[in-house]
């Protein structure tokens, strides 16, 4: 006897959702567009929100900033929620594999002391940055208007809440987990002259009410500045001063820069792309704020790394801003 | 007589972002979609590029990770840290 196999093949009724499928077409679409566009509610709200009467529910003029459909920025890491939460896991497993490493070879307690307190005076105070940054990010979520937007900022929270404490873990692994060293930071933030212009930055920003313009000011010129500044040149200043072990500790931070660096040029070629009433407004917010954040980061090369550094960073930056179709202002450092 | 080189992925999130690289990579190639796997084949020479994957899929990515998703190939295999050729020699 013979046995004839067949296939069968099933055509799936639906190959996507239909909001997915009046965007792309009809064909199997990716987790990332299924799980990202056209998910936030944009018609049939019954009433305008009690804590902004001026503005309905996401409410698209919350911004300077027009775009025909917030959907056209999109994320070019593909990050939703699983994506996402599976890349951070194993960055995160090769941080906390450095940190138990410093901490069994008491990397960090055998420097000298007068280096371990030029960490907590100079690099753990930059834990209150990115405080600063998760509720600037936490705010741009809810304002935000298109979920791509909205998922790319919530993340970007999610990250600086994270990075805050691997910065409070120098601190705590510094002081045996009393806690003493991170309050002896938080004095130099608090206290410390050169870091008061930062600290009042980083305070304007959180009253910052239109969202783009917080998002420009916050991913693109104090992160791009500030990152290069104090994670790349800071650190080889560290590494001279004989406390090259903690670039393990730091080395989250630079990888993590380099992948958010991605979607705010991606974000911002988008927006600028789509008038010349937006690149206008971009060139305004960045004329308006960047000789803010060079002048806040001033003190802290002064200190370190010397001027030279930081000029070299802005000449870095305004490169940066260059291929993003948006010129720099020019600035005195 | 026509001899194809071809590759077979499994019909996957992951193996999407392939065949649309290798789709627009080849424009010589068809694309077969069967019951739980995708068929991807074209006369003498197929060529997998790792720039055009990672454009797609929006990540770093190594040739070798596609091989978790294949489900069978055919041709000579030419591959380095850039590329995976299949392709007939002879």
């Amino acid at each position: 006897m013979s046995i004839e196999i067949k296939t069968n093949s099933v055509e799936p009724i639906r190959h996507t959702y239909s909001n997915i499928k009046r965007r792309f077409g009809d064909k199997p679409a990716s987790r990332y567009q299924e799980a990202s566009f056209d998910i936030e509610a944009t018609t049939n709200f019954h009433y305008r929100p009690l804590w902004d009467a001026e503005h309905g529910l996401n409410d698209p003029t919350r911004t300077a900033i027009r775009m025909a459909d917030w959907y056209a920025v999109s994320d070019p890491r593909q990050f939703f929620y699983g994506a996402y939460v599976q890349n951070r896991a194993k960055m995160q497993e090769a941080a906390e594999h450095s940190f138990s490493f410093c901490d069994k070879r008491n990397l960090l307690t055998r420097m000298p002391e007068a280096l371990q307190e030029t960490l907590l005076r100079l690099l753990v105070p930059l834990r209150h940055v990115e405080l600063g940054a998760n509720m600037n990010n936490s705010s741009i979520a809810g304002d935000a208007v298109a979920g791509t937007v909205t998922q790319m900022h919530i993340y970007q929270a999610m990250d600086r809440l994270g990075m805050g404490q691997y910065l409070s873990r120098i601190a705590l692994l510094i002081d045996g987990s009393t806690g003493e060293a991170l309050d002896r930071s938080k004095t130099y933030w608090m206290e410390d002259a050169l870091w008061q212009p930062l600290r009042k930055l980083v305070e304007d920003t959180l009253v910052v009410k239109d969202w783009f313009e917080l998002t420009v000011l916050q991913n693109l010129l104090i992160d791009g500045l500030l990152y290069p500044l104090m994670y790349h040149k800071f650190d080889q200043w560290l590494a001279e001063q004989g406390a090259e072990d903690v670039s393990m500790l730091t080395e989250f931070m630079r990888d993590w820069h380099a992948e958010s660096c991605r979607w705010v040029d991606a974000m911002l070629k988008t927006v600028r792309a789509e008038s010349d009433a937006n690149a206008e407004q971009l060139q305004r917010w960045i004329a308006h704020w960047q000789p803010r954040v060079i002048a806040a980061l001033q003190p802290l090369a002064n200190a370190s790394v010397g001027v030279a550094a930081l000029d070299e960073v802005v000449g870095q930056f305004d490169q940066r801003l260059k291929k993003l179709g948006l010129v720099a202002e020019e600035v005195a450092a | 007589m026509s001899q194809l080189a071809f590759i077979v992925f499994q019909d996957n999130d992951n193996a999407r972002y392939l065949v649309e690289a290798i789709a627009e990579d080849n424009p010589h190639a068809e694309v077969q979609h069967h019951p739980a796997m995708i068929r991807i084949q074209a006369e003498k020479r197929l060529v997998i590029n790792r720039a055009t994957v990672e454009e797609k899929i929006g990540r770093e990515w190594d040739v070798q990770e596609m091989l978790l998703d294949v489900i069978s190939i055919g041709g000579n295999v030419d591959e380095d840290e850039d590329h995976f050729i299949l392709e007939w020699k002879n």
